[in-house]
């Protein structure tokens, strides 16, 4: 399958964003929800829960998972998926840590019709899975 | 160094239960080899009765298929019969000639049906009741034969032999005692079921030995010890089980009853455990799977090496999975002794309820035909709740406590399936049946997890506890309710170990406890950060990661993610000045819905996340604070308008709402708290459905504790009555600490004082002159740091990272 190049945007520090906390990018398709860890990871997922479209970025989060803040869904950061036994999958996009800053790509927002949950690629495809930034403290 | 080697005997629902367990805490730690003598996967060997009554398949009842042991990596031999355990050179070996070594050995062999030593026990046409194989033979026998003889009216042989009449077999149950079901039910509840079971046309014949089985080359009949007969074609014994010892006792392991356990389910021999029906714990074996389940948790525990879970033996209750049959029994149901008995019968209806009390508490329990409240009398009895405040009322049910109770609804059993049982999430009795049978549930919390019935409000968790048990049998509440999934320490013990050891930071409070997540969850940090902060008042650090987005945001979330903002109007009473700066607010950020809510205050609802700090700007101008209506804090004081208005006031109930509200603002609580003062018995505040309510009498004021309105409405019940609004202040602060500290988060007033007990409460506030001053002290010293209104703190300040998004990408 042809992949478009992922567009690279950086969209601040990693300070900007509270341990165990969210800060949010607009963007043309959607608001995505940049999450940081204890352990100081961001994961990027749209800023709507596949239930009833909450804003994820308000949610509580605990290792690397975020729980909803209007129903209490819990959501995956790494993979976008909701905790089993609940269903759901919401679109994640890759990001990375440059020169101090963190660089949001925009590939799969081009890829992803927002309106339409987001599939996964397979396990082993490594090139669509979202590269975790892992900061140094 | 290899993973050491654990092996399983015994593929029943016991042992994989370990597995399970262990798998899901120590996925690597073991190469797992598990040996059955039953050619299946695991199965649900407690819906057998509704494969036999043609309500499921066996196709239903598989937990385990066999694919999922390969996918688990996990050897399976099945239909493989270990004889012999070598304990010398640690290996098992089965009858096949199969053999394997192991590190570690679990024991999990069951149990064998007893035979009765009678003449013709041994003829074609006599079956036992205990696994598939004898439900075939009986669904087989039931489409040839006629007349079938059950031996043993106790819960397996009933529902055996109601199995056999739905399949379209005369049916006789004999039994030697006069009681069916003589250790689960009484005599009344047993002659109840009796009459119930005959009306449906079984037949019964009662202190009945059985001395022969007669028959030429098949069973005919069966003869009694004093010489009558009855025919039969088909005789199905089910008079008892006794654990299957043999393997263990050929092995030289220590047996009684069963296989002797200790507290850490390990045999004689440290390296092989055992669990389920094959053991004696404490002088006890059990049969029923809720105990089972309890012994498997601990068990995977300890053979995960975490070593802190112990098994304490279990209290259990029994269900019979009878279509139609409400029955139930827990403890010691027969009373005697110093115990007390309480009694309602009612035999035209069909109901009879007994409840065994000692030291006021429930000890024991037994009801027929009404069984809505089993599941709340088991958790009184568990949690050895005193009862002495709701004795009078006890035997009506939980319903009549002053809970709204459910639409009326106490019966699960006859709904349809297309009942809705869960109002919030819309979810009927079809899917829980479904869920449970299906995914192979055994408790509340997964069946919440999976359906999310009674996940929300929580009002239907009897009917989907009836639920459960009607489907599965029996129940078990565990002994202590952990906090969560990420500990096993219940909420009393996370609070008394962040007071007794000074802990102030919710990580101090992990590393101290021994958080199994790093970071806790979001039911457990909310809980502990507020435990922190009301223990150590000043001290701890109130972290905002661990406050839902309301108390956050101090605003409250709307659906589409904008807020809603309530400013304080001290007991409800406002001026000209404030309800136009309520309005130029309203227009300057374009709020779009501006509405009184029932606690006598203005909502504006729709406010942008980003505006939030110039609304609360522009309120506090106007000299308004927060309302807190979004936190589990003090939310509003409700007056009517008493002495200064009205023709029939007594007292001024305007000035005490403001002058509590005033007090009491801004304190943080374990649930929300409303308040509310009436100027006169009229109660036109409505006090007597709020946390605290006051009502004013002509010599004083009524105090009222412990109501509730919303989804389970519950009236208040009175603390006392006070001759001054001072008193009354006085009250209401010592009331608030002790709710403070002492109930557990997310416990409404209401839920924890029929917890307590309304005589505890009254013990420690009216009681105790000297107790009710330190606590009120206690309370006005907390909020002096509280009484911080949140919104000045962020007015008209820029807090990027709380209220600002990052970027925007065009």
């Amino acid at each position: 399958m042809d992949r478009p190049t992922t567009n690279w945007i950086a969209v601040g520090k990693p300070d900007d964003i509270p341990v165990l906390g969210a800060r949010v990018v607009k963007t043309a398709r959607g608001p995505i929800a940049l999450f940081k860890t204890r352990t100081g990871e961001i994961f990027a997922l749209l800023d709507r829960c596949p239930h009833k479209n909450g804003p994820l970025s308000e949610g509580m989060v605990h290792g690397t998972t975020v729980t909803c803040p209007l129903h209490g869904l819990n959501i995956h950061l790494d993979n976008g998926k909701a905790v089993a036994p609940d269903k759901g999958c919401v679109p994640r996009f890759p990001v990375k840590l440059e020169d101090g800053r963190i660089w949001l790509g925009l590939t799969a927002l081009r890829q992803a019709d927002s309106s339409a949950p987001y599939t996964h690629s397979s396990e082993g495809d490594e090139g669509e899975r979202p590269r975790l930034a892992k900061l140094e403290k | 160094m290899g993973k050491e080697r654990l092996v399983l005997v015994g593929n029943g629902m016991a042992g994989m239960k370990v597995i399970e367990e262990l798998l899901a805490i120590a996925p690597d730690r073991y190469d797992i080899t598990v040996f059955g003598a039953e050619p299946y996967g695991n199965y649900n060997r407690i819906l057998l009765s509704p494969v036999l009554a043609g309500d499921q398949t066996v196709d239903d009842i598989i937990l385990n298929r066999v694919e999922w042991y390969a996918e688990n990596g996990l050897t399976l031999h099945s239909g493989c019969e270990v004889i012999e355990i070598d304990r010398f050179h640690r290996r098992v070996i089965a009858a096949d000639g199969t053999s394997a070594p192991y590190d570690r050995l679990l024991l999990a062999t069951g149990s064998n049906p007893f035979i009765i030593p009678v003449p013709g026990n041994d003829l074609p046409g006599v079956l036992t009741y205990r696994d598939i194989h004898d439900v075939e033979a009986m669904l087989a026998a039931s489409r040839r034969q006629k007349e079938a003889v059950v031996i043993g009216g106790g819960l397996l042989g009933l529902e055996a032999a109601y199995g056999l009449m739905k399949q379209g077999m005369t049916v006789t149950v004999v039994h030697l005692e006069e009681t069916l079901m003589e250790r689960q039910l009484d005599r009344p509840a047993g002659e109840l079921l009796k009459h119930s079971l005959e009306a449906r046309g079984m037949r019964f014949l009662m202190k009945a030995q059985t001395a022969e089985i007669v028959g030429d080359g098949r069973v005919q009949a069966v003869r009694f010890a004093n010489g009558s007969e009855v025919p039969a074609d088909l005789v199905v014994m089910a008079v008892g089980i006794r654990p299957n010892t043999a393997l263990a006792q050929r092995a030289g392991l220590y047996c009684e009853r069963g296989v002797v356990v200790s507290d850490t389910l390990q045999t004689f021999d440290p390296r092989i455990y055992a669990v389920g029906e094959c053991v004696q714990h404490r002088g006890q074996c059990y049969g029923l799977v809720a105990p089972l389940f309890e012994q498997a948790k601990v068990c995977a525990n300890q053979l995960a090496e975490l070593g802190y879970r112990y098994y304490e033996g279990s209290v259990t209750s029994t269900k019979l999975k009878v279509t139609g049959v409400e029955l139930f029994s827990a403890g010691h149901f027969q009373g005697g002794g110093e115990c007390e008995e309480l009694l309602l019968q009612d035999s035209s209806a069909g109901v009879y309820k007994k409840l065994v009390i000692r030291d006021a508490q429930i000890v024991g329990a037994v009801m027929y035909g009404d069984t809505a409240d089993g599941a709340w009398y088991f958790q009184m009895m568990r949690d050895a709740t005193p009862i002495n405040d709701i004795r009078s009322t006890l035997l009506f049910g939980q319903a009549n406590l002053g809970d709204s109770g459910h639409g009326g609804v106490r019966q699960t059993a006859d709904l349809p399936d297309s009942a809705q049982i869960c109002d919030c999430n819309g979810v009927c009795k079809g899917t829980i049946v479904e869920a449970i049978v299906s995914k192979g549930l055994f408790t509340l919390e997964d069946v919440r997890a999976h359906t999310k019935a009674s996940a929300s409000c929580g009002s239907c968790t009897g009917l989907v506890q009836q639920i459960l048990q009607n489907t599965v049998g029996n129940y078990a509440t565990p002994a202590i309710t952990p906090l969560c999934r990420c500990t096993d320490h219940s909420h009393d013990q996370v609070r008394e170990t962040i007071r007794r050891h000074h802990l102030t930071s919710l990580e101090a409070v992990f590393a101290f406890m021994e958080w199994k997540t790093p970071d806790g969850c979001e039911k457990c940090r909310p809980a502990i950060n507020y435990y922190l902060i009301v223990t150590w008042p000043g001290e701890a650090i109130d972290d905002a990661q661990a406050r839902f987005v309301n108390e956050r945001m101090h605003a409250n979330i709307q659906k589409d993610g904008s807020y809603s903002v309530v400013p304080r109007m001290w007991g409800g009473v406002t001026n000209p000045a404030e309800l136009r700066a309520i309005a130029d607010v309203a227009e300057r950020y374009q709020i779009p819905t501006v509405k009184v809510t029932g606690g006598q205050r203005i909502d504006l609802l729709g406010v942008k996340k980003e505006d939030l700090p110039k609304v609360w700007g522009d309120l506090s101008k106007a000299g308004f604070v927060s309302g807190h209506a979004y936190g589990k804090a003090l939310r509003t004081v409700k007056t009517c308008v008493g002495t200064e208005w009205c023709r029939f006031g007594v007292q001024d109930s305007t000035r005490l709402g403001i002058e509590l509200e005033t007090m009491c603002w801004g304190t943080w609580t374990p649930h929300k708290v409303k308040m509310a003062v009436s100027g006169c018995p009229r109660n036109c505040a409505e006090a007597t459905i709020k946390d605290l309510g006051v009502v004013a009498i002509d010599s004083g004021w009524e105090i009222h504790v412990g109501g509730n309105g919303g989804m389970k409405v519950r009236a208040t019940e009175v603390l006392c009555r006070v001759e001054s609004a001072t008193a009354v202040k006085e009250y209401a602060a010592a009331y608030l600490q002790l709710y403070r500290e002492e109930a557990r988060y997310l416990e409404r007033t209401a839920h924890w004082i029929e917890r307590v007990g309304l005589s505890y409460v009254k013990q420690r506030l009216v009681d105790d002159a000297a107790g009710r001053k330190s606590l009120a002290e206690r309370f006005h010293a907390s909020q002096r740091q509280a009484q911080e209104d949140p919104w000045a703190k962020y007015a008209d300040k820029c807090h990027a990272d709380k209220f600002q998004t990052l970027q925007e990408v065009s």
